[in-house]
């Protein structure tokens, strides 16, 4: 047992929540050391623990922390791109195929409108896994069978139709245990039809198929204003990531490796830096050249190197003492002396991160050159010199390595400290502890590419076009999370919103305990942030307006304490139930979530919403929303 | 748990079997009746546990919890104490004596056989509170409060397991106690399953669509 790390997590415990003279003396007896220990008769072995762990595999003990490996002997791995397949058989149609093989769903909406163009087939299956070459390979789930899955590269304007097979092991217990072997999949941020949004109840079994349906259409494309574009071109969507969203399971299916990169392009974000079209930006581009996916995540593996996974209702390490980025721990990455563009996600499950850039053996930080969060542009560039990532957040950021030496080392850092939810970082040699991965400048090579200091334009937020604000209260109650006071339930929809309709909605946390971070998500469409903070009615300094990496447009905001997040949102095109939830898993699982549904198609639908949580606008502007 | 046994364990063992009384504790709790159970040995091994945490005085959520899972209980009719058990822990062994929870358990009509209120030595019941329901927060992880409403759901011969509310419905507590099940295998599974699914989708869309609460479309408050 590693009693030094015990020691200092004891240490925060006793601060952090005045714990009984009785069980200090106890941490004293786990100070004093293993002699001492290992003579108390009975003891509460979770104080050993920085995160209680689980047995897995052949993990014979808690591990409190993973074996050591070498940092940066490895090079960054690069998901493969997905393939699009001829035709698919059956031919996907509008009404589920049951007899086929699929399994139930509702119609695919505006199914004849946006026929899709390229056809996709992925297989959701068990593989094995390397995820450090000192570590042996080690069973995972993964689409197509591999951690993270393999990327999709999407045009705008394209409709595309994923048929998602799940051939996972079918009562999987000789493949390891824990996870459960039934698929959904959420694509994050899409515009996405009900249907094919992956909702949490919506789950099937070994040996179905499911088509999702992307029309990959700009938001607004119902509405008159927006008839001739096909969409609001302000609604244009980059960088979007896809994974198993199955209630209550989705922490340990996602843990085991089902995740992966979903990228847009369009006119002005046409991945390509020698584009001659006068839309074209011209950001660095070339997937997996200069265009780089740095899926993040935090595994912990048992003393034989397997991947742990754990019976606590998630993944037991929430926080996950190895830092992974696609799938490899503490890779590096050759650089050349020029620009690139990296989209970083933080797959969770459950680790808060905030990263900074150091270069060589300089702590200083570097900036990031942030050109959209949430997988959508910003207006103008930001330069930050950290990046704060809860679980699902995306941040793409451009580093420019041509003032770099050849030679020269760029860490990246996570400067997080773990206080909830998890170990520090495994001990590293001095100077390399919580670095998640190295860029190491090697050559010189040519650079046409741009960060303009324009992007995009945000749509308008026109607050006469809101009907009302909807409440949602975040509440935990005896240890079970509540929503304007409700349990979740697949079955029960809480908010009924007009289709074609805009609302301002505040995110209101009661919750308890300082320091816990909830990165809350909502499906189907974006935010934008109006305020943020503590009114002062409720004692606090009052709403402020964001901070300037949450101006843009987002789908996930971080609530803790007793945040309040005033927010606008629109509703518009596809009808059907979605989704709020915590994307921390741990807590969506343990259903930290909420259903609501886009229903009806006009303004008279409005006044019959009689939800409490519902203040309409007296304001409100009549005959403006088409 | 005792240290010197769990720290002396052959290395040998590695059965999954091993791992998971490694992990769950195989403590000794006591019933109302003053029977002892090993943990993992006797109440998890090989069956389908739902395990709650309250305690006799709780004047929270611990009544509504126990009257709410006894309908649990009646709707397991016929499975619970065959393959699949309920166990009560108490978070407060100091006060609840075997005699407390049979007073609590009697108070609630909730003396039913396959149904356990348990007690033991704090210190393990700690470790399997922590175990089976930590936050991964010390803050709440040492509020006991924070930890009288969610029921850990687990099915050992599969390994399966879940956390959810207790206080969720019976419709839906049931649905996600059934998770725990096996997987038939496709061939087994009735067609007529996913023609009701697909029924219910069709009734969901024409909710969406206008068509006010379409006859048992989705429940609302």
């Amino acid at each position: 047992m590693p009693i030094k790390q015990a020691k200092g997590k004891n240490g925060k415990k006793k601060n952090e929540s005045g714990i009984s003279r009785r069980k200090a003396l106890k941490i004293g007896a786990v100070v004093g050391g293993a002699a001492v220990l290992t003579s108390t008769k009975s003891f509460p072995t979770h104080w050993l623990e920085t995160t209680a762990h689980a047995q897995h595999n052949d993990c014979l003990t808690n591990p409190v922390t993973s074996p050591p490996t070498s940092a940066f002997v490895q090079a960054l791995p690069i998901p493969p791109i997905k393939t699009p397949v001829a035709s698919l058989n059956p031919a996907p149609t509008k009404h589920a195929n049951i007899n086929n093989g699929e399994a139930a769903r509702g119609d695919h909406q505006k199914w004849s409108q946006f026929l899709p163009q390229v056809l996709y087939e992925v297989d959701t299956k068990p593989g094995i896994h390397q995820f450090h070459p000192e570590l042996p390979p080690t069973p995972i789930w993964g689409y197509d069978g591999i951690a993270p899955g393999p990327t999709f590269i999407v045009q705008q304007g394209v409709p595309v139709l994923v048929r998602f097979h799940n051939k996972l092991p079918l009562n999987h217990f000789g493949s390891g245990g824990w996870a459960i072997e039934q698929d959904v999949i959420h694509l994050h941020n899409g515009h996405t039809p009900s249907e094919s949004d992956g909702f949490a109840g919506d789950f099937y079994n070994p040996g179905k198929f499911k088509d999702n349906h992307y029309p990959n259409v700009l938001a607004g494309f119902t509405q008159d204003a927006h008839e001739a574009t096909n969409g609001d071109p302000k609604e244009a969507m980059n960088t979007l990531w896809y994974h198993n969203h199955r209630a209550e399971f989705t922490s340990q299916n996602t843990y085991r490796g089902l995740a992966g990169f979903y990228w847009m392009f369009d006119s002005k974000d046409t991945g390509n830096e020698n584009d001659t079209s006068p839309t074209a930006l011209r950001l660095p581009s070339g997937y997996g050249v200069h265009d780089i996916p740095l899926i993040l995540s935090s595994k912990t593996f048992c003393p034989d190197g397997k991947l742990f996974g754990g019976p606590n209702g998630g993944t037991a390490p929430a926080g996950g003492d190895k830092f992974c980025v696609n799938g490899a721990v503490q890779p590096f990455l050759n650089v050349n002396r020029r620009k690139y563009r990296f989209r970083i996600l933080n797959t969770g499950p459950a680790r808060v991160w905030t990263l900074t850039l150091t270069q060589n053996s300089s702590l200083d930080p570097r900036p990031f050159t942030v050109i959209a969060t949430d997988g959508n542009l910003l207006e103008h560039p930001i330069d930050s010199p950290n990046l704060i990532l809860g679980a699902a957040e995306r941040y793409d950021f451009v580093l420019d390595f041509s003032g770099n030496s050849i030679g020269d080392h760029v860490y990246l850092r996570n400067n997080a400290t773990m206080t909830v939810g998890g170990t520090p970082p495994n001990p590293l040699p001095p100077n390399l502890s919580n670095i998640a991965m190295e860029f190491r400048v090697v050559g010189d090579e040519a650079d046409n590419s741009q960060v303009p200091s324009t992007l995009c334009t945000y749509p308008d937020v026109d607050l006469d076009e809101i009907v009302g604000t909807r409440i949602w209260n975040f509440d935990l109650v005896g240890g079970v999370f509540q929503i304007n006071g409700k349990i979740f339930d697949a079955d029960r929809s809480d908010a009924q919103i007009v289709r074609n309709t805009t609302e301002r909605w505040i995110l209101r946390s009661a919750l308890p305990a300082a320091g816990w971070v909830h990165p809350v998500h909502i499906h189907f469409e974006e935010f934008r942030i109006l305020s943020r903070g503590l009114p002062v009615e409720l004692g606090g300094p009052g709403m402020l307006p964001p901070p300037p990496l949450e101006t843009g447009r987002k789908d996930v905001i971080r609530l803790s304490g007793r945040d309040q997040v005033e927010i606008f949102m629109r509703f518009r095109d596809f009808k059907g139930k979605y989704l709020i939830h915590c994307h921390n898993m741990n807590h969506e699982d343990t259903v930290m979530m909420v259903r609501w549904d886009i229903v009806g198609d006009d303004e008279g639908d409005i006044s019959s919403n009689n939800n409490p949580n519902f203040i309409p606008n007296p304001d409100y502007r009549k005959g403006d929303v088409s | 748990m005792d240290r010197r046994k769990f720290l002396s364990k052959p290395a040998t063992e590695t059965s999954a079997t091993a791992q998971k009384r490694a992990y769950m504790t195989n403590a000794t709790l006591t019933n109302y009746d003053g029977k002892q159970f090993k943990f993992y040995d006797d109440l998890m091994k090989g069956k389908i546990a739902l395990v709650n945490m309250m305690y006799a005085k709780c004047d929270g959520i611990c009544p509504a919890v126990t009257s709410n899972l006894k309908r649990v209980y009646q709707g397991l009719k016929g499975r619970i104490g065959v393959d699949t058990f309920m166990y009560s822990i108490t978070l407060k062994p100091e006060q609840d004596s075997p005699a407390a929870l049979k007073h609590f358990a009697e108070m609630h009509r909730a003396n039913l056989p396959g149904w356990h209120f348990l007690t033991g030595d704090p210190d393990e019941i700690e470790t399997i509170r922590f175990r089976l329901f930590r936050w991964d927060h010390p803050g709440l992880d040492n509020n006991i409060d924070q930890h009288t409403g969610m029921l850990f759901l687990f099915n050992d011969n599969l390994s399966r397991n879940c956390k959810t509310p207790a206080m969720s419905s019976v419709r839906s507590l049931l649905e996600t106690v059934s998770w725990m099940d096996p997987i038939p295998v496709q061939a087994e599974r009735a067609s007529k399953n996913a023609a009701k699914m697909v029924k219910k989708f069709e009734r969901e869309a024409a909710w969406a669509n206008g068509e006010k609460w379409a006859k048992g479309a989705v429940a609302t408050e």
